[in-house]
């Protein structure tokens, strides 16, 4: 960990201008820029707030976007290394703290989310690189008293006639030339490291124990601490008793802040028996106390009563009733919880008017402002380092900064000194922020031709925006994220209407891996099956009829699929039946079809094809890898995963015996295809996982006659 | 109070009996490749080995460690280990990271016994470790070239 001047916190100058080259005053103001120069190398010429070249030819790249395994250090890095002509070998990755000149150009605030990764970054960070070459460049030609234009770069080295240079030596009068305002980039054909497979920067470090994560710190003197909160969603303590915790070995003190009884110990051991010996009365008068399987009669009788109108297209709903045909399914979407495999957790150093927080932020703009206003800090006096994540799936990027602020609620509980914040798994699975539990209410009318009168889609939820930050993003009331994806779909519907339907409940619900879509997938590719079947169609060939001409990108992927799984209109082979399901989330395109056999009354899925187009494919490996788990993910959840409440409110799953993920003999094969794209790049963390859902249902019905309405599919048998 | 051989080195720690082996390296020895990741030995992030034998160190008393040897991530050298992280490399096996340790760690003890194991005896030795990221495909295919790099 480079050691950071602690006159560079941030000082988040509102108009900064972000990007590729700051003015050196607006980097004397940056946070970023001091974190740099705090490297306390000699000779290291740092041309902006992303790019760091050292004497020893390194060229460190500061990823502003968080790394939990979807591969911003690798995807940025090669942005960089591809304008600055660089070697892969000489890459680093480093994570950026938070700043505001590391935003989100997409959100205009520091976070990572929505699959936005690349495509903010694309042009910003090649024009990073592209300035620090221009930089170099000019250096070499004053220190060789030749032209510029006739120097070369590649694979990090300057040459010119019979000179030439490593990045290192010229560091240091490059540092001293003209920052250029806006350089030149390569067009796509002048490529070199864009579009290659090149291993990834973080894979060594994660296959031997050396990457560090936020649990992995340790202070002298750090307290572990683990917070009681209430079992129920809205509920508070009443009265404590905590005699007992205080004896257990290595219990240092307890204390109550406004998110439960937090246990302050000598290590997280004693502090999760000291939580054990707590004795708290629970005041459940605000909480939740129905039960899921109550919660989803209020939704349904909600979806009767059809929402309030998210999109209407043509007719909408009104020609369904009276059609020749009328199909209807009501599809059943549990609470979710993400799961990572790293629980959520935290290392605060509070001092005298000033704190230093190190944790997986996913949210770093909103972190930090949270960490200063608990402790009542001036931002400039609070530093978040955004460490490594096992995971997060959306868990990490939080509206609210629930952990920062439970985090900074310890800290100041206790006073100055050194805390580290645990979650526990149960922690994790009974600590809400799941993916919303929904309903779809599915409708459609077919006239005596087979053509489609009406379609709509009701969808009730809570909404994961209302109520935080980010409910300013809302319009007339609406959250296109309850309902995304059942909106805007590619297929000439001619008459369609999707409703939306608000609900409240204590449980909070945050995004979860590709949000809405995670559910809108799978209701309209299912019963989009299903309209097909009453009509006759091929589930393919019904698809690709029914999309707008103008749907090329979702036309090409679904094409493609279908010849990669050699599809011929039979879904079903012997004991295996085939689904396939398209989806667009995030601007990247998804088709996928499952090869699924019944066992034992349970999906098992044998192969998986998978065509995607995210334009330009930066890293092909990186785009490889988050098809196949997204496929993982999406599979386990329909098969295994639900949150449920009981009858009075309390969460029914506390470990991962209970809350069943996938595991490797679940897996199915997966082949992955790339639709070669010069548009420009676009996220591929979320959009792997919306089809297979409704690719592996779509092949069950094709085999069983039975439609997974009603998710998970192991709540069908019990499994 | 237990003392047990550590990567090599004898060890004596004083904590309470029945402090899981995994906080003791993490907290008391700062050995921090052993992940936490649910406490009930249903993950396997936290796997290392005991006199041998892969063993989830999360439901691990240190009193019964004592006089045991053990040997985490950090201690892993053999030409198995090896080979495990050479293929982990070449395709790029971890996401996130967190499992990783405990995955190399159990697919190590299965090439030492098994050097040439098949698709099943894969799904036997790691299906006690969950990668949240769906690693799986790349997990399996390493193994296998693995065990291909041993015996060529």
């Amino acid at each position: 960990m480079t050691k950071m001047n602690r006159r560079g916190f941030l000082t988040s100058s509102a108009g900064l201008v972000i990007g590729l080259s700051l003015p050196i005053a607006a980097r004397a103001q940056s946070g970023a820029a001091l974190a740099f120069e705090s490297d306390g190398t000699e000779g290291t010429f740092a041309p902006n707030a992303f790019v760091r070249v050292a004497p020893d030819d390194t060229v460190t790249v500061m990823i502003k976007h968080i790394e939990f395994g979807q591969g911003p250090y690798t995807g940025l890095s090669t942005l960089v290394a591809e304008e600055l002509d660089a070697d892969w070998s000489q890459m680093r990755a480093e994570a950026a703290p938070a700043d505001a000149v590391y935003k989100n150009l997409a959100f205009g605030m520091q976070g990572t989310g929505g699959s936005t990764a690349m495509a903010n970054s694309y042009m910003q960070m090649r024009k990073a690189g592209a300035a620090a070459r221009a930089m170099l460049v000019a250096a070499a030609a004053e220190e060789w008293g030749v032209d510029g234009s006739e120097i070369t770069v590649s694979k990090g080295v300057i040459s010119h006639g019979d000179k030439t240079s490593a990045f290192g030596a010229l560091a240091e009068k490059a540092a001293q030339q003209t920052v250029p305002e806006d350089p030149t980039v390569k067009t796509a054909d002048q490529f070199v490291l864009i579009g290659q497979d090149l291993p990834k920067l973080d894979t060594v470090a994660k296959s031997n124990g050396t990457a560090t994560f936020s649990m992995d710190l340790y202070r002298d003197g750090m307290k572990t601490v683990v917070v009681a909160h209430a079992p129920k969603f809205g509920g508070a303590v009443a009265s404590f008793d905590d005699s007992a915790a205080l004896k257990v070995p290595g219990v240092e003190a307890v204390h109550q802040i406004p998110q439960g009884i937090a246990v302050y110990a000598t290590s997280t051991f004693a502090a999760i028996k000291g939580r054990n010996a707590l004795d708290i009365q629970w005041d459940d008068s605000n909480a939740e106390t129905r039960s899921t399987d109550a919660i989803f009669e209020a939704f349904s009788e909600a979806a009767a009563q059809g929402g309030q109108d998210a999109e209407m297209i043509g007719n909408g709903a009104a020609d369904i009733d009276g059609a020749a045909q009328v199909i209807e399914a009501e599809f059943r979407f549990p609470y979710l919880a993400h799961a990572p495999m790293e629980p959520l957790d935290g290392l605060i150093e509070y001092s005298e008017g000033k704190a230093e927080v190190w944790m997986g932020s996913q949210f770093p703009g909103l972190d930090h402002p949270a960490v200063a206003n608990v402790l009542s800090l001036e931002p400039a006096n609070v530093r978040v380092n955004v460490m490594l994540a096992g995971g997060s799936f959306g868990r990490r990027a939080q509206d609210t900064a629930h952990f920062a602020n439970e985090l900074a609620e310890v800290a100041k509980a206790a006073g100055p000194g050194t805390y580290k914040l645990v979650w526990t798994r149960e922690d994790d699975l009974h600590g809400g922020y799941y993916r919303p539990l929904t309903v779809h209410k599915m409708r459609a009318g077919l006239a005596e031709d087979g053509t489609l009168t009406g379609w709509e889609d009701v969808v009730v939820n809570q909404s994961i925006m209302a109520g935080g930050p980010m409910a300013q993003m809302m319009q007339d009331g609406m959250d296109p994220t309850s309902y995304e994806g059942s909106t805007k779909m590619p297929y000439d519907l001619a008459h369609a209407r999707t409703g939306w339907a608000q609900m409240e409940s204590p449980v909070s619900v945050l995004w979860w891996r590709s949000v809405g879509h995670s559910h809108t997938g799978y209701a309209t590719e299912v019963f989009l099956d299903m309209v097909l079947e009453a009509q006759g169609k091929d589930p393919v060939q019904g698809r690709l009829d029914l999309l707008k001409s103008d749907m090329t990108r979702d036309r090409g992927v679904l094409e493609k699929v279908a010849e990669m799984a050699g599809w011929d209109g039979e879904k079903v082979k012997g004991d295996k039946g085939y689904g396939v399901a398209l989806h667009e989330s995030f601007s990247t395109y998804v088709a996928q079809i499952a090869e699924v056999s019944d066992v034992d009354g349970m999906p098992k899925v044998h192969r998986v094809w998978c065509a995607v187009d995210c334009g330009v494919a930066v890293n092909p490996n990186v785009i490889r890898a988050q098809m196949e788990g997204g496929v993982g993910f999406g599979l386990g959840t329909v098969l295994f995963d639900e949150i449920t409440l009981a009858d009075g409110g309390e969460v029914q799953q506390s470990n991962f015996d209970t809350y069943r993920m996938l595991r490797i003999h679940e897996m199915p094969e997966v082949t992955v295809e790339i639709i070669q794209s010069d548009a420009d790049p676009t996220g591929v963390g979320e959009p792997g996982l919306p089809p297979i859902g409704p690719a592996v249902a779509n092949a069950w019905r094709a085999l069983t006659g039975e439609t997974g309405t009603t998710l998970p599919f192991a709540k069908k048998t019990g499994a | 109070m237990a003392t047990f051989d550590l990567n090599g080195k004898e060890v004596t720690v004083d904590v309470p009996d029945d402090t899981p082996l995994l906080w003791v390296l993490r907290d008391e020895m700062q050995m921090t490749g052993t992940k936490f990741g649910c406490g009930v030995a249903q993950c396997g992030a936290c796997t290392v080995m005991l006199n041998g034998m892969t063993r989830r160190s999360c439901v691990t008393p240190i009193s019964m460690v004592d006089g045991s040897s053990v040997t985490t991530i950090e201690g892993m050298d053999g030409p198995e280990t090896k080979a495990v992280q050479a293929a982990w490399e070449s395709l790029d096996v971890p996401q996130c990271g967190w499992c990783q340790s405990g995955q190399v760690m159990s697919a190590s003890a299965l090439l030492r016994e098994i050097p040439k194991p098949t698709d099943e005896d894969i799904d036997n030795a790691m299906a006690g470790n969950i990668c949240r990221c769906a690693t799986y495909v790349r997990i399996r295919k390493a193994i296998h070239d693995a065990a291909d790099s041993l015996e060529g």
